[in-house]
């Protein structure tokens, strides 16, 4: 589903992301781990084409075709979806009618009809089940005075209606107690498919004890250090980064 | 980035067409003679030639106002022409026998002027140049009572009425430009709601500049009987030009004790293009008295223009009376927008309320200027402000100037300001969501504008959708 090629990446300038090579196939979870400024967020950024970061060698196949060539609406439509790390507020523009205009985006992307209010409104209350939100969240702004846990609910929320071939959450776990964390790994958990993938970037451990990940990366300076099964990442959890990172310097 | 925000407010403007007609226009110039003649062409009674002239004799000694924040050349006021018509009109008010060069401009605009093509039940006073073309719904409306014609034909065929009320909120001599509309203004649109009446229907003035270098000075008068209601929406557009156009227009709103008057303006005049070279200079004057328990609430969407001059007003005449002010203000490319409202309030326990929302892009300035003032006898009286600006680039600017004067120490006062940046954060997080840059920017204007959008009638809503290219929310959510 998705092939990374010796993936350079640079933000004003510097280089961030200094040759990745990572394959991603359908009904895969990849969790990305890493100590701070490794890349993380980057490579998920990169990913989603968010256009300050600029790719300066190798490549990106999505489902056989350039990713890096696809506006990042483009991406969106086509299943690349990312769970932002500090989801953005919108304010005056109801959650509904956000998440309403990005499904019919998509639906719209794929020569199908829009759906209208009424059956969106069935569609997405099914889904808040799963996130465990307060259906009165629909009707307030996008984002706007919810709390940290609320914003990376909503990110889930977005997640499920959008039913993405590719999701990439960053570090979505950070600033969650334990109950959302659970709640959020929940939702997360409950929308794998055989047919999807998910690339799931985070700095600890304790994410992974709710999502199983198939294969774990270790990223530094720009660079996959080690990669390995579920196993690793307790093994990071146990051991710190440091001997990683003393092993490749 | 910044370039697609650019492209989005940089838009073309669709409304830039000109009707060829052939027309009687009056060459450049304005003097006593000028006055005279446009009143004698309307054959208007003896006392509003008398108030005309003492306009212009009062506008002679006044000074243009130079303390908005704008700039521009001097205007030579003997370079306009102060009187344009189609020769096709006849003034008869019917629409039955209006020039179809006219029906089609209208048509193009959107303004169906066809009754039986009714825009959902509004009836329109179409103004085009200097004169009135026509009005829709005139014997629907008159079994209800309501007067709803050009001015023209309100000083023929009710000028007892249009005398009692003319210049009784806005005197001639109120302000330069007040003044010079009151000399020269040629049509207009009068509106009267009998007591008790609540109007059935939407009604609206659409005003259209056409001749090049013809300036527009329509004066509407609004007279809102003892526990009436009525919705009034204007709408406006002008030709594309290389050269600055003036438009002084005067709207007065008597609202009697109990009556509720509800304006909305989408003004869409010509902007000039992203160098500053023409567009409209709009120095418009509008205001309402509110009596007892009366309401007037003014609604604008302002788009359009080079310059903008304007502060539509409430004085809360009577106990209990209420002003509202809703705006949304663009400025964008190199146009100037200095803009707000004026709350008096005189009466006990009155209230008002301002909504403004600033919206600058490119190299556009905008401004706002507000003043909520409390005389002493305004036992009570309560007033909310909200004034938001949100800029889009680097290169645009947003002022407030607001005033605040109280003479009465029981009364309330609230005033609230933000300033933001429509961020790459924001559109990326949007795109990220499958939605194009067009769509992010309008989401996130249209969020910012929902509390000003949602005064807006139906039909008038639609119409500020088409031109900010905003989706306005549905009724869910």
């Amino acid at each position: 589903m998705l092939e990374i090629r010796d993936l350079h990446a640079a933000v004003d300038g510097t280089p961030i992301l200094k040759g990745i090579s990572l394959t991603v196939n359908a009904g895969e979870v990849h969790a990305v781990m890493g100590p701070n400024g490794s890349g993380k967020s980057t490579l998920a950024q990169v990913l989603a084409g968010h256009p300050a970061y600029e790719i300066t060698g190798g490549e990106i196949l999505y489902h056989g075709e350039n990713l890096a060539e696809m506006d990042a609406e483009v991406r969106a439509q086509q299943g690349v979806f990312l769970a932002f790390q500090y989801p953005v507020e919108i304010p005056g523009v109801s959650n509904a009618y956000f998440l309403r205009a990005a499904y019919n985006a998509k639906r719209k992307a794929k020569g199908l009809d829009e759906v209208d209010p009424m059956e969106f409104l069935d569609l997405v209350e099914e889904q808040l089940k799963l996130v465990d939100m307060d259906p009165a969240m629909l009707h307030r702004s996008v984002n706007a005075g919810f709390s940290g846990g609320e914003k990376k609910r909503n990110e889930i929320l977005q997640m499920a209606v959008l039913t993405p071939t590719l999701a990439i959450l960053d570090e979505t776990d950070s600033g969650l107690d334990i109950d959302a964390l659970r709640i959020v790994a929940n939702g997360v958990n409950a929308l794998k498919r055989p047919d999807n993938a998910a690339i799931v970037v985070t700095h600890y451990q304790r994410l992974l004890n709710y999502i199983v990940p198939d294969y774990v990366h270790v990223l530094a300076g720009g660079r996959i250090v080690k990669s390995g099964g579920k196993e690793l990442a307790l093994e990071l959890e146990a051991r710190g980064y440091d001997w990683l990172l003393e092993a490749v310097a | 980035m910044s370039a697609t925000i650019d492209q989005l407010v940089n838009r073309e403007y669709q409304y830039g067409f000109s009707t060829d007609i052939e027309a009687e226009t009056l060459p450049p110039g304005l003097s006593e003679e000028t006055v005279r003649f446009i009143s004698a062409k309307k054959q208007e009674p003896e006392w509003l030639l008398e108030w005309r002239l003492k306009a212009y004799r009062r506008w002679l000694t006044m000074k243009e106002p130079h303390w908005p924040n704008v700039t521009y050349e001097p205007i030579d006021y003997q370079a306009s022409s102060y009187y344009s018509a189609p020769k096709s009109i006849k003034g008869v008010g019917s629409l039955d026998e209006v020039d179809p060069k006219l029906l089609e401009t209208y048509a193009k605009l959107g303004i169906s002027l066809n009754e039986q093509k009714r825009m959902n039940g509004v009836a329109v006073d179409a103004v085009f140049d200097s004169v009135s073309v026509g009005t829709s719904f005139r014997e629907e409306l008159a079994k209800e009572g309501i007067i709803f014609c050009s001015f023209g034909e309100a000083v023929r065929e009710h000028g007892d009425l249009v005398r009692q009320y003319l210049g009784t909120v806005i005197p001639y001599s109120d302000n330069f430009f007040a003044a010079l509309n009151s000399a020269v203004f040629s049509d207009g649109s009068f509106c009267y709601i009998p007591k008790g009446v609540k109007c059935p229907m939407e009604l609206s003035t659409y005003f259209r500049i056409n001749q090049a270098t013809t300036g527009q000075f329509e004066r509407t008068l609004i007279v809102a009987d003892e526990g009436s209601y009525v919705s009034y929406l204007e709408g406006c557009t002008a030709p594309k030009r290389d050269t600055n156009q003036l438009h002084a227009a005067v709207v007065e709103i008597i609202a009697l004790d109990s009556a509720t008057v509800k304006y909305s303006t989408v003004q869409n005049w010509y902007a000039g293009d992203e160098n500053g070279l023409g567009g409209i200079y709009n120095f418009v004057t509008k205001r309402g008295k509110a009596m007892k328990n009366a309401k007037i609430s003014w609604t604008q969407v302002e788009t359009g223009s080079a310059i903008t001059w304007k502060y539509p007003s409430v004085i809360l005449q009577g106990d209990n009376s209420v002003g509202e002010f809703y705006s949304v203000a663009v400025a964008s490319k190199m146009q100037q927008a200095d803009t707000g409202t004026k709350m008096i309030h005189i009466g006990r326990n009155t209230k008002s309320n301002i909504v403004s929302k600033g919206i600058s892009a490119m190299k556009g300035q905008n401004s706002y200027r507000g003043k909520v003032h409390i005389l002493p006898k305004a036992e009570g009286a309560r007033n909310y402000t909200q004034c938001d600006s949100m800029l889009v680039g680097n290169e645009c600017g947003a002022h407030t100037f607001p005033y605040i004067e109280v003479q009465n120490n029981s009364a309330i006062l609230e005033h609230e300001a933000s300033t933001s940046k429509i961020g790459e954060d924001q559109i990326f997080y949007l795109k990220q969501r499958g939605l194009d840059a067009e769509q992010a920017v309008s989401m996130i204007v249209s969020g910012f504008c929902k509390e000003v959008f949602k005064e807006l009638p139906m039909e008038f809503a639609l119409e500020a959708q088409q031109l900010l290219g905003i989706t306005l929310e549905g009724s869910v959510g």
